[in-house]
């Protein structure tokens, strides 16, 4: 164990690189999102211009519009079915089960590339009009797996007889499943909505090639715009990433206090 | 007592195998039955078919007089303990013997009432707030027997419910449990592995081995009167010797013929004789009714358990008195501790 002392600068150094190596760009955006000139590496003088420009720009918010609605709605079904999925599969025999999580699997692990292409060529078969409609039908179907993926663990540790201990007491099994099933995996439905929100709102490839009518996301419209650099997108990144870490924050505060709150209570 | 529950010809089959091969049993009003049996004998399968959790294959279940096969089991009249209880573990111990009364609709003062009964019953009172959690596993157990018993069902159903608790705590919850059947009044279905469990808390045990019933009967016929070999050797010790029959009264194995008090089988039946450990006297050499030579002796607290070699095989004999490995001894046995059983409809 000689000399491991001598290197113990070696895990901060490695830690302090990556952390620069992750926050550096994310600062250098925000910074250049208040910057007086068009230029996107010289600063010229503090300005809120292109916040002014984002809020005016129709096209950016509608973009915001759309990603948020679709991923409150893709999230909402996504969840509910995911959940009724997996509580369907765990009560399933093996084979079936096994099947079904092998044919869940499989969008996962699919490049992302593929499944758009695949999504495309399917709206185009039916001739279906593409445009919110097919981003949103696009976002369920690739959520749903990450769903299943996240509350089945949850409901493997769960004792097997709790939804017969409820209707054993006269609980029908709609109240089983609500009253005793859904209280005990809360915390797994709700990380998984989470996952479902967060890859539906920073989707890109499946969404472009699924979206028309000029229907476009956050994501479509940064690329768009990306091929005529402008600070307007340090702007509304800086606003995303201001959100996420108020999320973030409240996300970890409030199970804290509220763990708090119930210790003082005992 | 009037007859509550009826088993007709059940027959249970899972994946092509056949874990039940047509039970009947009748089981009765206020009646504390013990299905005994080896792991994988189907007592538990027995068990669920009654609760409404699995259906039969083959056979009906009559509650009442009533078929109830198609009914679901949130609408029998009938609860269950389950092996590792099953409490809600979001709800606090109140809620979680309020349950059934809240389903039901019932009204608060209506809940408020019975479940302090209950906790009083199960000897809770002051844990009203307490996450499950955070009990033991006694405590657990008792707010399993409050939850179920509050919905105050015609009969109790309880699969291996002390199986998870240490032994000292077992005893004083079969001794429990036992005081609750007799306090509520109500029919008890208890499933156990454990012989001793059954022996103390039955009125009725009902031996299943490989999806059969063995032997059906009251804890001391069932110790003393084995139907054959899987039930003699399954419940307790005992030394199981191949015999001959030769007339009432009369059976010779190992080259002797003994007295005995059995009759009524066929001249020259084979039949497996039980004779149980304390049931033989150690005597000198030569003065009892077999010779041999002490193998092993080994403390057991409050016998010793002896292994007497003779010519034919090994005996073994509980007794208090202590004798030294290697000593020539005599086995002494009265007629009445000879019991003989048909090997016809053994397993």
């Amino acid at each position: 164990m000689v000399g491991i002392k001598q290197y113990r600068w070696l895990p901060i150094l490695i830690i302090g690189l990556t952390l620069i190596f992750f926050y550096l760009p994310i600062l250098i955006l925000m910074i250049f999102s208040f910057n007086d000139s068009r230029s996107l590496t010289s600063w010229s003088g503090f300005s809120l211009q292109w916040y002014r420009q984002l809020f005016e720009s129709r096209e950016v918010v509608n973009a915001v519009m759309t990603t948020v609605t679709i991923a409150i709605i893709s999230t909402i079904i996504s969840t509910f079915v995911g959940t009724i999925t997996a509580i369907g599969l765990s009560k399933s025999k093996k084979v079936i089960k096994e099947l079904v999580l092998t044919f869940n699997n499989f969008p996962i692990l699919n490049p992302e590339i593929v499944t758009a292409i695949g999504l495309m060529l399917l709206f185009s078969a039916f001739a279906i009009q593409r445009g919110f409609m097919t981003m949103l039908l696009a976002h369920i179907s690739f959520s749903i797996p990450y769903v299943i993926l996240t509350i089945l663990p949850k409901l493997r540790s769960l004792d097997p007889n709790l939804a017969e201990a409820a209707m054993d007491l006269g609980a029908t099994p709609w109240q089983a499943l609500t009253k005793v099933i859904v209280p005990q995996i809360t915390p797994g439905i709700l990380a998984g909505a989470l996952i479902a929100f967060t890859m539906s709102f920073d989707d890109f490839v499946i969404s472009y090639f699924v979206t028309g009518g000029g229907v476009k996301n956050i994501s479509i419209l940064v690329y768009t715009m990306s091929k005529r650099i402008n600070p307007t997108i340090n702007a509304l990144s800086t606003i995303l990433v201001v959100i996420i870490t108020i999320v973030l924050i409240i996300v970890n505060v409030i199970p804290q206090a509220k763990k708090k709150e119930r210790v003082t209570l005992e | 007592m009037r007859k509550l529950i009826s088993f007709k010809n059940i027959v249970k089959e899972f994946d092509g195998q056949l874990v039940l091969k047509g039970i009947n049993l009748d089981i009765h009003e206020n009646e504390f039955v013990t299905l005994l049996g080896p792991s994988g004998c189907g007592k538990t399968t027995l068990l669920r078919i009654l609760g409404g959790f699995i259906e039969q294959t083959e056979g009906n279940v009559y509650f009442d007089g009533i078929e109830i096969s198609s009914i679901p089991p949130y609408k029998r009249e009938i609860n269950t303990i389950f092996q590792r209880y099953a409490l809600f573990p979001h709800m606090n111990v109140y809620d979680n013997i309020a349950f059934g009364l809240r389903i039901k609709k019932q009204s608060k003062e209506v809940i408020d009432q019975k479940v302090k009964r209950m906790l009083t019953l199960v000897g809770l009172v002051g844990y009203e707030k307490r996450a499950v959690t955070l009990l033991s596993g006694g405590q657990q157990q008792r707010v399993a027997i409050a939850r179920a018993l509050i919905n105050e069902p015609m009969v109790l159903l309880l699969d291996e419910p002390l199986g998870a608790l240490d032994l000292k705590l077992r005893k004083e919850m079969q001794v429990e449990l036992k005081k609750i059947q007799k306090e509520v009044g109500i029919t008890f279905i208890y499933v156990t592995h454990d012989q001793e469990e059954a022996l103390t808390m039955s009125d009725t045990i009902v031996v299943i081995n490989e999806g059969e019933i063995q032997q059906i009967g009251n804890p001391s016929d069932i110790y003393n009167e084995p139907e054959n070999r899987f039930v003699a050797d399954f419940i307790g010790e005992s030394n199981i010797i191949e015999g001959v029959m030769n007339d009432d009264y009369l059976v010779t194995f190992d080259g002797i013929q003994f007295e005995c008090i059995d009759y009524g089988f066929h001249d020259d039946e084979q039949v497996d004789i039980v004779i149980r450990p304390e049931d033989l006297d150690i005597v000198k050499a030569g003065e009892g009714k077999l010779d041999g030579i002490v193998v092993s002796s080994l403390f057991k607290g409050v016998h010793y358990e002896i292994v007497v070699e003779t010519d034919h095989r090994q005996f073994i004999i509980h007794t208090t008195d202590n004798v030294n490995i290697g000593q020539h001894v005599g086995l002494s046995f009265y007629p009445e501790d000879i019991h003989v059983m048909s090997k016809l409809g053994a397993y």
